[in-house]
């Protein structure tokens, strides 16, 4: 057989193929559970080697005193020291508030976003202006820009508002800006047929996004959501610029007095206390949103693909 | 036996005209999709557009419940000029059921909910009767105990047919269906197809694009061939299927034969 005929589709003369790796293979059953055991021991028995070494000794006292952490999370009256404990309290009650009120907002900008027709464009257009500049200042900047600044105006009313109603201010609009964004990526993300779907209906257009797309875009975001409010929670830190007695602030307090900076370190378990459960939550969610959908039959993938 | 549709009875001879389209046109950008479209849909009439791809029949349908505004022509809907200033197309859209190729349930709400919604939400139904008037829907489609699942445990011939179901629960005065077969596995043809046969027999008033030719010469009073956004040819199924006038319609069914679908 020649090996291609003239007007032959296929070509038969094939080079030999490999179907194996040439690496070695992975380490499985009891031969990698001994393989991971091993290497455990050594990585911890490192770090605790580099913890124990004479050298380290200065960090141990500078950063990971018990006692000094102790001092820092009650705080201190008698030496002017505040509570990292009840400072955090702050930084959870902010937080929250903050979330709340960002989830609220961000949903009405990024509604007014999508909307079409003239008599809106210009509000589109400030929502747009809006959230580059949320997005594109740094919160720092914003907080001190505002904490700072809106004082010296000296406007009745708004200038004499206490440091925390600033702070709470500048974490709405920075994250309102961010939060935003996500949800119309949300609704985005619904396809277009859906929309279709509904309006054949006789559903309004309103009727369509209360019922039907903001219920798949915000299940579709959840995780980013998330996500951002995790990172909100760490950001009331920033509060601390404007002199609020929350954790961090209450943290380089006690650093100042104790020349000791474990205060810092049992603020850091605090925000971790929080941050990392919503994260690993945060993951559970989405691994159980991929599963659900691969577990979803061929009609399914039909349901939300284009024809 | 409770009726899927509850169609009363116009004589054959001069039913109501339900739909009827003159000179439409309708273009995106430079692509001119429908070039001058007469058709008319009298009440119980079962008209099935035929064509390939490309052809115009997704977008015929698409334009008679306003989800795409035409260029020219005018659409009547029960004698109302749909093109009339102050028409408002959510109200269109209550009388005109519309199924489309990818099903399109709510992923996110139960089989009742799907059916429910715009009833309750257009119609103003309570929860109980609009809940009464879906569960029987769906008893009377065998999806009486599918009621609480979630779309995506349903097959594709199952959502299909609840997709009529949430279409009929409106009590819409005509249906249009949109290659609602062409995105089912080929074993779930069968179930979808017979219920449009049975709304047929039950007098329900539907335009079809399909591209299934056994079904469309079974069950059309009528059949238009659309090409390139004309209907070059339309009359009863005998006539089209077995001895079309134009030339383009025999190429076509020719091609149809070739290809085994006929």
């Amino acid at each position: 057989m020649p090996p291609t005929s003239a007007g032959a589709l296929i070509d038969r003369d094939e080079p030999p193929i490999s179907l194996y790796s040439s690496s070695r293979p992975r380490l499985r059953g009891r031969a990698g559970t001994i393989a991971s055991t091993v290497s455990t021991i050594v990585v911890i028995g490192l770090i605790i080697a580099l913890l124990a070494s004479p050298s380290a000794a200065a960090f141990r006292k500078g950063f990971l005193d018990v006692h000094q952490m102790w001092i820092a999370f009650k705080g201190d009256p008698q030496k002017g020291i505040l509570s990292v404990g009840k400072g955090f309290l702050l930084n959870l009650w902010l937080s929250i508030v903050c979330e709340i009120i960002v989830l609220i907002l961000a949903l009405g900008i990024a509604a007014l976003r999508m909307t079409r027709g003239p008599v809106l464009m210009p509000f589109r257009g400030v929502a747009i202006a809006y959230t580059d500049f949320g997005r594109g200042v740094p919160v720092i900047l914003v907080m001190l820009w505002i904490g700072f600044g809106v004082p010296s105006l000296n406007i009745p009313g708004i200038s004499t508002q206490s440091p925390v109603a600033y702070a709470g201010f500048v974490l709405v609009f920075s994250y309102t800006a961010y939060v935003s964004e996500v949800y119309r990526a949300g609704i985005l993300s619904v396809p277009t047929n859906q929309v279709q779907a509904a309006r054949s209906l006789g559903l309004s257009a309103g009727t369509t996004l209360r019922r039907v797309v903001l219920p798949q875009a915000i299940r579709n975001v959840l995780p980013a959501l998330l996500n951002d409010f995790a990172s909100l929670q760490k950001d009331t830190a920033i509060v601390s610029t404007l002199g609020v007695a929350e954790a961090v602030h209450a943290a380089q307090i006690a650093g100042g007095v104790e020349f000791n900076y474990s205060g810092f370190t049992i603020a850091s378990l605090l925000f971790l206390a929080v941050t990392v459960p919503l994260t690993r939550y945060t993951d559970r969610i989405m691994a159980k949103d991929r599963n659900r959908r691969l577990a979803g039959n061929g009609g399914a993938g039909a349901a939300t693909s284009s024809p | 036996m409770t009726a899927l549709s509850s169609n009363s009875g116009a004589t054959e001879a001069e039913a109501e005209v339900v739909l009827s389209l003159q000179g439409v046109h309708k273009r995106f950008g430079d692509l001119e999709v429908l070039k001058g479209i007469d058709l008319t849909v009298r009440s119980r009439e079962v008209v099935c557009l035929i064509g390939s791809s490309g052809s115009g029949k997704s977008t015929l349908l698409r334009t008679c419940n306003l989800l795409e505004p035409i260029g020219a022509g005018t659409i009547e809907l029960l004698g109302h000029d749909l093109g009339h200033e102050r028409i408002d197309p959510d109200a269109v859209r209550r009388h005109i059921g519309m199924v489309f190729q990818s099903y399109n349930l709510f992923p996110h709400l139960s089989v009742l909910d799907n059916v429910t919604l715009a009833p309750r939400r257009v119609l103003k139904r309570s929860k109980a009767a609009a809940e009464q008037e879906a569960t029987e829907l769906l008893a009377r489609i065998g999806l009486a105990e599918k009621a609480a699942d979630f779309p995506d445990r349903l097959s594709g011939g199952q959502q299909q047919r609840v997709a009529i179901v949430r279409a009929l629960a409106m009590g819409p005065s005509i249906l249009l269906l949109d290659e609602i077969t062409s995105a089912l596995d080929p074993e779930l043809v069968a179930e979808v197809l017979g219920l449009v046969e049975e709304l047929a027999q039950q007098g329900m008033t539907m335009v079809l694009a399909t591209h299934e030719m056994g079904f469309a010469r079974e069950v059309a009073d009528t059949v238009c061939f659309l090409e390139e956004g004309r209907i070059i040819e339309s009359g009863p199924p005998a006539k089209i299927f077995e001895d079309p006038d134009d030339p383009a319609t025999r190429r076509f069914l020719q091609r149809i034969i070739e290809a085994g679908r006929l």
